[in-house]
């Protein structure tokens, strides 16, 4: 249901986008009012939650060992998974951000039964989460940067290189980019698992298609106005640069097709700053992942470390000095001394 | 306790990892049935350390007896402790659902039960966060997964929040690195605010403060206990050993957990670390005041935990010790590695020194700060130097495989040391399944407290994964030990193996340190430390 209620939301929004602009002509609006809101909301409510997270103190380190510690020499230590350095420390965040090492080492579990026999329990690599994740990720960084060229004049060179390695399977008029094909599959396969793996289904929450359904819809509409839409893409750059340069220009003739794509990347910079997307700050916060396991040679400090005395020696004794003292255990204080106050 | 126990095949039949409940996550009952969950604290144990609203109550029960104002002590719990753990704000936040946690919790393998998802797990606390302190959820409700707190949802903190053993094996897995053991804490301080807690829990917690360790040994037992060791020591070995206790002057204080002074088979653990002691003449003292190692606190609140932990290095500092050496125990180490330096470090005296083996001269610099140093590293680095004289055939019997505990495991990072250890000490060595051993871990079922008889449908549930695991081994190499280096699976392991894996026997490591030992002095050695002819165990394991 939570797939459906979201899906009709993204497709709720196009129709905005449609009657918006298609039949109340606030071109002025969708074309540079709502994105430059949207830009506001979304570097601004980004900046807000990194901040406030920041400002949260850590008061114990506490990462999430994955490998030998550092102890003597001759045992080798794995420096990434459990590191004691900062070197190591970041190595393993750079692995995370990059390559999304830990979903690499993802398997599923099922329980595998043989005739006549108790089940066993069987563990079984599972690597599509991994490959699809990466691939959408990917994907997703390659066509933004790839769009910088809306906002750019002259175009950088890494923008250039992104753009013709992207194209580089010579397809179609006009050029084809592989990304546009690998975010569909990325996003496609995301969706799909949520959908037919019955663990997930019953765990996924509204939140967690309507992302799906957002980016699927912008990348859709992107890829409509580029390969059959065929818009023209010389009066966007006009608009964009406008955007860009604080000068903003709504000129005539843009296709309604840009409208709708603009419009639920707005959406999805609206919502990124309050939701699950967050992810992408809070990575580098986690305190499991990007602190060095050098607790005990390291003093780290707790802002609001407590003073707590532990029940003490002397009134544990106060309590005990007889029996003690028959026992022959040492005292502190003589036994008729104690038993005096 | 055997009596109650789930039938295995009812237990397998019930695991249905494919058919959910029809109902939602926040609609679906929760079942109260014995086996699931813990006793309540008795209110004379909470009276004792001063804890709020001490009655008695039991989850069965309608009424659970919650003070009137239960709701705003809750939200106001919640809010300070969004204040003080970046870990728990972040952890609320940026969980995207992926699923990659969901199959990796024992207790989830073991009943199937959606809930022990670790995702939906801390979803349990989650909703109420989005309600009471997110935007997105004050607006949207239960399309965004939130929900109003009530007593319901209150019940079900206490139900699922004792059941997760706090064992960071989701974390290890989760591609933020989110813990549920951190979501766990949390809701289960919260949960100590109203008064909602376990026996288990704060019977040791109240235990430790008066007397210094879990069982409420008192100091002239303690010390009648140790000498029966002794006794048995020099029976089966014919060597007599002497430890100190209290007393002042020496160089290094042993901590260990209670569990070894008391508890079979801990106490051929605790045996194994006298005999080693002798062999090396470690100039050393045991303490009655600072007789326990392990830490319920952790398991209650970071006040608790901080003032339990403190007793250590206030009597390294009483007794004039220069540093602090620890036995084998597992949620210790969390506490000693992640926490001990950070809370109390602050207490250390003078006297103290970076450790330094007085016998082969390594100085242990990976515990500079915290002046303690783990008996596996230490055991490892003596016969490393060859400063132990072993004969690891009189443990030929044994065809021993390890478990690792989770906390030295996915909370410091203690992997090689015990296996350096025991392959030194013991000539038949098999590894589990790589699924399940090594940072890869499963639980015990019994971490975090929830050791009790009481809970034992969940921890023969929760105890699948590391049965099959265990079976496996013993299919295929005739294995008949497992070794371990944490108290509670040395309590815990035994009714698992007799349920999943039978034949087999559950050992601390410095047990199967001392059956190698050549002690100077010895007898024939016919006996182990349990008093059991070698003659009769090999003839046994042929």
């Amino acid at each position: 249901m939570n797939a459906f209620y979201t899906l009709f939301l993204v497709l709720a929004l196009m129709l905005i986008a449609i009657f918006g602009v298609g039949a109340a002509h606030l071109n002025g609006l969708f074309g540079v009012w709502l994105p430059y809101a949207a830009a506001a909301v979304f570097i601004g409510g980004f900046c807000w939650r990194v901040y406030k997270w920041a400002t949260i103190p850590v008061p114990f380190r506490i990462p999430t060992t994955a490998g030998q510690q550092k102890s003597f020499d001759w045992i080798e230590s794995n420096p990434i998974d459990n590191p004691s350095t900062t070197r190591g420390t970041w190595l393993r965040m750079m692995g995370e951000v990059f390559l999304f090492r830990t979903l690499f080492r993802n398997t599923q579990t099922k329980l595998y039964y043989e005739p006549g026999q108790e089940p066993k329990v069987a563990y079984f690599s599972q690597k599509w989460l991994w490959l699809f994740a990466i691939m959408f990720h990917y994907s997703f960084l390659i066509i933004v940067v790839r769009h910088l060229r809306f906002f750019t004049d002259p175009v950088p060179f890494l923008v250039n290189v992104t753009e013709q390695l992207d194209g580089i399977v010579q397809m179609f008029q006009p050029n084809f980019y592989m990304t546009d094909a690998m975010i569909v599959l990325g996003v496609g396969y995301l969706f799909i698992r949520r959908l037919t793996r019955a663990q997930i289904r019953y765990l996924s929450l509204a939140a967690d298609f309507f992302p799906l359904f957002l980016i699927l819809g912008i990348a859709l509409s992107g890829i409509y106005m580029r390969y059959i839409d065929r818009v023209d893409v010389a009066t966007i750059k006009q608009l964009t640069m406008g955007l860009a340069t604080f000068h903003p220009v709504v000129p005539e003739g843009i296709a309604m097709s840009f409208y709708v794509h603009l419009f639920l990347v707005c959406a999805l910079l609206f919502y990124f700053p309050f939701s699950k997307l967050m992810h992408m700050g809070g990575i580098f916060l986690s305190p499991t992942r990007n602190m060095a396991n050098n607790n005990r040679f390291v003093h780290h400090e707790n802002p609001w470390n407590p003073r707590i005395p532990p029940h003490s020696y002397a009134a544990y004794e106060d309590d005990f000095r007889e029996p003690m003292a028959e026992a022959g255990l040492p005292l502190d204080k003589p036994l008729e001394q104690g038993a005096g106050e | 306790m055997a009596a109650k126990v789930i039938d295995k095949k009812d237990l397998l039949t019930s695991i249905d990892y494919e058919h959910l409940p029809k109902t939602g996550v926040f609609d679906t009952p929760i079942d109260f049935r014995p086996g699931t969950w813990c006793y309540p604290a008795k209110p004379e144990i909470l009276e004792k350390l001063h804890f709020p609203n001490p009655r008695v109550w039991s989850p069965a029960d309608v009424d659970w007896k919650l003070p009137e104002n239960w709701k705003e002590i809750v939200h106001n719990g919640f809010k300070e402790r969004l204040e003080k753990y970046r870990s728990f704000k972040v952890f609320l936040d940026i969980c995207v659902r992926c699923g990659a946690c969901a199959d990796k919790c024992h207790y989830y393998i073991g009943s199937g039960d959606p809930k022990n998802m670790p995702v939906l797990r801390a979803e349990l606390l989650r909703s109420i966060y989005r309600n009471d302190f997110t935007m997105a959820g004050k607006i949207l409700g239960k399309l965004n997964g939130a929900r109003v707190m009530e007593e319901d949802v209150l019940k079900e903190w206490f139900l699922y929040f004792y059941q997760c053993s706090e064992c960071r094996r989701c974390s290890l897995y989760c591609p933020y690195g989110i813990d549920t053991a951190e979501i766990t804490m949390m809701a289960r301080e919260l949960l100590q605010l109203v008064g909602v807690n376990i026996n288990w829990i704060m019977e040791p917690v109240s235990n430790c403060n008066r007397t210094g360790n879990h069982l409420g040994i008192q100091p002239h037992a303690f010390k009648e206990i140790v000498e029966f060791m002794c006794d048995d020591i020099e029976e089966y070995t014919g060597v007599r050993v002497n430890p100190p206790l209290n007393e002042k002057g020496h160089e290094v204080l042993f901590v260990t957990p209670s569990g070894d002074a008391f508890a079979d088979p801990g106490i051929y653990t605790f045996m194994g670390y006298l005999l080693l002691f002798h062999h090396i003449g470690l100039d050393y003292t045991l303490s009655t005041y600072a007789s326990e190692g392990g830490n319920f606190g952790l398991f209650t609140n970071s006040d608790t935990m901080q003032k339990l932990n403190g007793k250590m290095y206030a009597e390294a500092n009483r007794l004039g010790a220069k540093w602090i050496l620890g036995g084998e125990c597992g949620h210790m180490w969390r506490v000693v590695n992640q926490y001990m330096d950070t809370m109390n470090g602050y207490m250390q005296g003078p006297q103290m020194t970076v450790p330094r083996n007085p016998i082969t001269g390594t100085v242990f610099n990976n515990a500079a700060a915290t002046k303690m140093v783990h008996i596996a590293e230490f055991t490892a680095d003596l016969i490393k130097h060859g400063k132990l004289k072993l004969n690891p055939s009189r443990n030929d019997h044994i065809k021993t495989t390890y478990h690792d505990s989770c906390n030295p495991a996915r909370g410091m990072g203690l992997l090689e040391e015990p296996r350096y250890v025991l392959k030194n000490v013991c000539n038949n060595f098999y590894e589990m399944p790589p699924q399940t051993i090594r940072e890869q871990t499963f639980c015990c079922a019994g971490g975090s407290g929830l050791n009790n008889d009481e809970f034992m449908e969940m921890r023969m549930r929760g105890g699948l994964p590391r049965g099959n695991a265990l079976r496996y081994v013993v299919d295929k190499h005739g294995v008949n030990n497992m070794a371990c280096v944490c108290a509670i699976d040395r309590a815990t392991l035994i009714p698992l193996a007799d349920y999943w894996a039978p034949g087999v026997k559950i050992s601390g490591l410095h047990e199967l340190v001392a059956n190698a030992l050549e002690m100077e002095g010895q007898n024939e050695r016919e006996y182990n430390l349990r008093g059991e002819a070698f003659a009769d165990l090999m003839e046994e394991a042929e």
